[in-house]
C-alpha cells in the first residue's frame, strides 16, 4: 500500500517527458472546463422546482399551500418558483446556501418532518431561518423580481403606497418585515415583530 | 255525521288546491319576477348550462364606506387575499390592534372588541370577537342581485318631521 502511494506521488512530481508544456496547459484547461461545467450543471439540476418538490415533505406542505397564492397564478402569468425566492443568484451565496441545504437532505433521510404534524411543529424554526436570511440580504430574492426603483406608487393601493413610500423608502424596513407568509401559510407568530 | 265529514274534506281540498290554481293564474309579469328572484340562472332553460358571470373584483380603494345603521360593522375597504385568521395568527390585528395602529395608520378595532360578555375589559381581543370575517366583509364591485329597499333610520325620521310640518 505504502509503496503504491509512493509510486503515485513520484509520477505526479516527475516532470513530464512525453508531452509539451503547452499541451498540458491546454489539456488541463479543457478538463477544468468540463469538470466545472459538470459541477454547475449538477448544481443547476438541484436548482429547479421539480427537484425541490421531489420529496413529499415539500410537495405536500409548502408547494400545496403556494398554489393558492399570487406567486403561483396571477394576471401577469409570471410564476415564482422555489429557487427564485430561496436560492441566491450570486455563485458564492448559492454555494453557501447549498451547503446549508445538505443538512435539510439529512433531515429528510431521517424523517425529521415526514408528517404534516412534524412539519408544523418545526415550521416556526424553518420560517425564522428564511426571515433571518432575507432580512440580512435586504430581501435580495424579492428584489430580483420586484424593483423598488420601478414601483409606480400611483398604481398601488393606498395602503401599499403609504408603507412603501415611508418605511420601505427610507430603508427602515425591508420586504420581508412586512410581507411574511407571502407564499406559504404562517407558523404561530406570537412574539414576532409586527404581529 | 257523514255529511259533515265530507264537507270538511271538501273544504280542505279547496284550501290546498287554491294556491296552486292561483299560481297557475298568476300573470306573466309576476312570473317573470318570480323567475328572476328565485334563481340566479335568469331565464336559462332548465336543460341548458348558464354561461357563468364574470367574477367581480374586490373593491380595494381604501376609502371608508358609510354605515346604514349605527351598529353596523364597518365593511372592509381593501382586499384580504391570503390573510390568515386562524388558531395561529390574526393578520387583521397586525394592523388594526392598538399597538400597531400608529405604524400602520389603520383604524383601531373598537373597544367593544376587548370586552367579554360581562362587559369587563380584557388585555387582548375577546375570543368572541377574534374571527373578524364573521362581521366584517370585503365588498365586490358588482350589481346587486335583488333590489334593496332598506331605508335608513335618519331618512325615515326626516320624512316624518317633514310630513308633520305640513
Ligand atoms: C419570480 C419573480 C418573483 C419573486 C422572486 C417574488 N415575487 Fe412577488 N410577485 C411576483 C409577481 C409576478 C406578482 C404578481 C403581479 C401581479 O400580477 O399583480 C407578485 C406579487 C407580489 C405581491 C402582491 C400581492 C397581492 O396580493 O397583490 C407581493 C406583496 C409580493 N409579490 C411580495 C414578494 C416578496 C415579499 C417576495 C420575496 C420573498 C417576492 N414577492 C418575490 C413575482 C415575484
Ligand atoms: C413597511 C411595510 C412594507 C414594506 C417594508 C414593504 N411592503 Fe409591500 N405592501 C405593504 C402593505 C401594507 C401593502 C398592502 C397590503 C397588502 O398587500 O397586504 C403592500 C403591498 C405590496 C404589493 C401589492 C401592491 C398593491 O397595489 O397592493 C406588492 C407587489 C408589494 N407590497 C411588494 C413589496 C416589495 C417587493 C417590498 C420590498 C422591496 C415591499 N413590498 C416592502 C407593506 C410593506
Ligand atoms: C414568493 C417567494 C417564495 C416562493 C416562490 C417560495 N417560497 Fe418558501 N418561503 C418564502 C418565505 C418568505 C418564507 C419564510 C416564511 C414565511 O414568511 O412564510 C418561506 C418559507 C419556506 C419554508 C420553511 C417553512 C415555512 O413554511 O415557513 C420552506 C420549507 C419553503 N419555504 C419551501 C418552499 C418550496 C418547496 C417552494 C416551491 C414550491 C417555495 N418555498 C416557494 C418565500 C417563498
Amino acid at each position: 500500500m505504502k509503496n503504491l502511494l509512493k509510486i503515485g506521488w513520484q509520477t505526479v512530481r516527475k516532470p513530464s517527458g512525453y508531452y509539451s508544456l503547452g499541451a498540458l496547459v491546454i489539456g488541463g484547461f479543457i478538463a477544468g472546463i468540463i469538470f466545472w461545467g459538470g459541477f454547475n450543471t449538477a448544481l443547476e439540476v438541484t436548482n429547479t422546482e421539480a427537484f425541490c418538490i421531489s420529496c413529499h415533505e415539500m410537495e405536500d406542505n409548502v408547494y400545496e399551500e403556494m398554489k393558492t397564492t399570487i406567486h403561483f397564478s396571477n394576471r401577469s402569468g409570471v410564476r415564482a418558483t422555489c429557487p427564485d425566492c430561496h436560492v441566491p443568484h450570486a455563485w458564492t451565496d448559492k454555494i453557501a446556501r447549498k451547503m446549508q441545504a445538505s443538512k435539510e437532505v439529512w433531515g429528510m433521510l431521517f424523517g425529521t418532518i415526514d408528517t404534516r404534524e412534524k412539519f408544523l411543529a418545526h415550521r416556526r424554526g424553518l420560517a425564522e431561518n428564511e426571515w433571518r436570511r432575507l432580512k440580512a440580504n435586504d430581501s435580495l430574492e424579492c428584489r430580483n423580481c420586484h424593483n423598488f426603483d420601478y414601483m409606480d406608487f400611483t398604481e398601488q393601493s393606498e395602503r401599499a403606497s403609504y408603507q412603501h413610500s415611508t418605511a420601505l423608502a427610507d430603508g427602515e424596513k425591508t420586504c420581508i418585515d412586512c410581507h411574511k407568509g407571502i407564499a406559504h401559510q404562517l407558523p404561530n407568530m406570537k412574539g414576532v415583530e409586527g404581529w | 255525521m257523514k255529511k259533515l265529514n265530507l264537507a270538511v274534506i271538501a273544504s280542505l281540498l279547496v284550501v290546498a288546491v287554491s294556491p296552486i290554481m292561483y299560481s297557475l293564474n298568476a300573470n306573466a309579469a309576476d312570473k317573470e319576477t318570480i323567475n328572476s328572484v328565485a334563481t340566479l340562472r335568469d331565464a336559462t332553460p332548465i336543460d341548458v348550462q348558464k354561461e357563468p358571470n364574470a367574477i367581480p373584483k374586490v373593491v380595494n380603494k381604501d376609502i371608508k364606506q358609510g354605515r346604514n345603521y349605527p351598529m353596523q360593522p364597518p365593511v372592509i375597504p381593501h382586499t384580504t387575499r391570503s390573510y390568515e385568521v386562524n388558531k395561529n395568527n390574526n393578520k387583521c390585528m397586525s394592523c388594526h390592534s392598538r399597538h400597531r395602529t400608529e405604524k400602520t395608520q389603520a383604524p383601531m378595532v373598537s373597544v367593544t372588541h376587548y370586552m367579554n360578555r360581562d362587559g369587563n375589559f380584557l388585555a387582548e381581543v375577546s375570543p368572541r370577537r377574534y374571527f373578524c370575517n364573521q362581521c366584517h366583509v370585503t365588498q365586490l364591485d358588482a350589481k346587486p342581485l335583488v333590489e334593496n329597499t332598506f331605508t335608513d333610520m335618519h331618512s325615515l325620521m326626516k320624512e316624518k318631521s317633514k310630513a308633520n310640518k305640513h
